[in-house]
């Protein structure tokens, strides 16, 4: 008897708003154990905000989410402070704490949920940061690391808990063609090391087909497809064509969202901390 | 066909409508943070979240140690000030010998909680703006989130601990800088020496009128940061966003002050 493929997350019907505006039209979708999922789409179509909700950041106008076979509304304050210690995410921007050294940065959620010793913090950071090249700047302080460095320290501090899912948000966006690929190889490496399921949202075509297991391609809130890279290069879809061909769409440029980053409008709702 | 534009009463009262309606979300979102605060302070180790002591330890230092030397120049530099408006206008009356009484009253009981809550809304608050905001745009408060860390509980309450520490201790610093500086100038003016000076201060002082500074002061303190925090956290538009919530967190909090110190005095005083 074949093994039961076992899913970590699993999305039923989503649907959010961002005031009138619907951003996700009822997405379903899983991620299974072990599997590189890569979230692809362009400009407005969703899937920044379908990553907060994976990561549980967001709420939600209805649908269900079950991460790790929990489903997150019927979760309390303590259970989800518990679910979120399996979980780690690399942002886009790395969001390290800039007035923490990298050795802090990587270690604070060992410091703030383990009772480890020092000692051992310590050896479980150095550990995290000679995975991800980083080894020799443990000291340094995040201003002083170069782009890719800091996206680097970002995973280290992601891995450090040993997440049993990863998250992350366009991991080579802005980098040079040479620290990408670097970093699509320490995804992949960290996959197999670690064994933990990966989620990466990216508009990087290239990276996208060198690093999913599967792909979701989303337009205007909706998913387009759900397949393998090879599935997805053998779709007759003419849209999914067009962003494999990095042809421009028109209908691509969201209004809405492109006035709300002129005005700087808050897209994460109010002052809450 | 075009719509007329709205005239100018219509876009004014929309206009203080909104602000309004901004104001009283701020002011609700400064009551939960307290809310939060007191929660996580008191609750936190329950869910596995407590404050922790060196963080405390290193907002103290932030917020009160590193502004000492600014503080006791300025409030001194009141002192003085004080000192010789007051002998300059009781010289009128021939009773600039009573200089030391008013000087005594108006800095325990005024001058010396209000000069030192608004240097550190200036110095404190704003740092504190400033850091959430960059905080919130750099996607830090979302890594907090996702790291399992509530951000109120790592980042607020140490915040408002060490002002509820700090700035109390700071006004009454800035109060015996201001009262030895002022006696200092009384000294060399009218040949009053520093010990009876002091003597005095303390003959025509109550426990009420030091306590009345430091309350005040307390209730600056936590003013400072909540102001502090709710703009930090609103931040929006990037760099130029921080750098319009900082000024104004500063505004707000020194505004904030001036209208609660007016308020206890008419409390304290009148009624």
């Amino acid at each position: 008897m074949a093994d039961e493929i076992k899913s970590v997350i699993e999305v039923r019907d989503l649907v959010t708003h961002y005031g009138p505006r619907q951003i996700l039209n009822g997405i379903t979708m899983e991620v299974r154990e072990g599997e590189i999922m890569v979230i692809m789409g362009g400009s407005g179509s969703g899937k920044s905000t379908l990553l907060r909700h994976l990561m549980a950041l967001e709420e939600k106008t209805s649908g269900t989410m079950t991460i790790l076979g929990q489903n997150i509304d019927e979760l309390n304050m303590r259970e989800m402070f518990d679910l979120r210690k399996k979980l780690g995410v690399a942002f886009q921007s790395g969001a390290l704490f800039s007035s923490m050294t990298v050795g802090e940065n990587v270690m604070l959620p060992l410091f703030e949920h383990t009772k480890l010793d020092r000692m051992t913090m310590d050896i479980m950071t150095r550990m995290k940061l000679e995975v991800v090249e980083l080894g020799e700047f443990e000291n340094l302080m995040p201003a002083e690391l170069s782009g890719g460095m800091i996206k680097r320290a970002a995973f280290a501090r992601a891995c450090v808990m040993d997440p049993k899912i990863l998250f992350c948000d366009e991991p080579s966006a802005g980098l040079d063609p040479a620290v990408a690929s670097a970093l699509d190889d320490l995804i992949l490496r960290l996959r197999d090391a670690l064994g933990m399921s990966i989620v990466v949202v990216t508009h990087e075509l290239d990276s996208a087909f060198k690093i999913a297991d599967r792909m979701t391609v989303l337009d205007r809130g909706d998913i387009l497809f759900i397949g393998t890279p090879e599935e997805i290069r053998n779709s007759p879809n003419e849209r999914i064509q067009k962003i494999l061909n990095r042809e421009p769409d028109s209908d691509d440029v969201d209004i809405d969202v492109y006035l709300r980053r002129l005005t700087g409008e808050d897209m994460y709702g109010g002052a809450e901390l | 066909m075009s719509e007329t534009p709205p005239n100018l009463f219509v876009r004014t009262a929309d206009n203080v409508g909104r602000k309004t309606l901004t104001g009283i979300e701020e002011i609700g979102n400064g009551a939960t943070i307290i809310a939060q605060s007191v929660f996580w302070l008191f609750m936190g180790p329950r869910y596995g979240q407590p404050v922790r002591a060196g963080s405390v330890v290193v907002q103290m230092m932030e917020a009160g140690i590193f502004a000492i030397p600014i503080l006791v120049l300025l409030n001194a530099a009141i002192g003085v000030m004080l000192a010789i408006q007051s002998i300059y206008m009781l010289k009128i009356f021939g009773a600039e010998a009573r200089v030391t009484d008013g000087i005594g009253f108006v800095i325990v009981r005024e001058f010396g909680p209000l000069i030192t809550g608004i240097l550190i809304a200036g110095r404190t608050g704003s740092s504190l703006a400033a850091r959430l905001g960059t905080m919130r745009i750099n996607q830090e408060l979302d890594a907090l989130h996702v790291m399992g860390i509530n951000p109120v509980r790592f980042l607020v309450v140490p915040a408002l601990v060490a002002m509820v520490i700090m700035v109390p201790l700071l006004t009454f610093l800035c109060d015996v800088a201001s009262l030895l500086a002022a006696g200092l100038y009384v000294q060399i003016t009218l040949d009053i020496s520093l010990a009876a000076f002091f003597n005095q201060v303390v003959d025509v002082l109550s426990v009420g009128d030091l306590m009345h500074g430091l309350g005040k002061s307390v209730l600056f303190g936590i003013l400072i940061c909540i102001i502090g925090v709710v703009n930090g956290a609103s931040v929006t538009g990037g760099a130029e966003g921080v750098g319009k919530v900082t000024t104004r967190a500063v505004v707000q909090a020194i505004s904030a002050i001036v209208l609660t110190d007016m308020l206890i005095v008419y409390i304290a005083t009148i009624s």
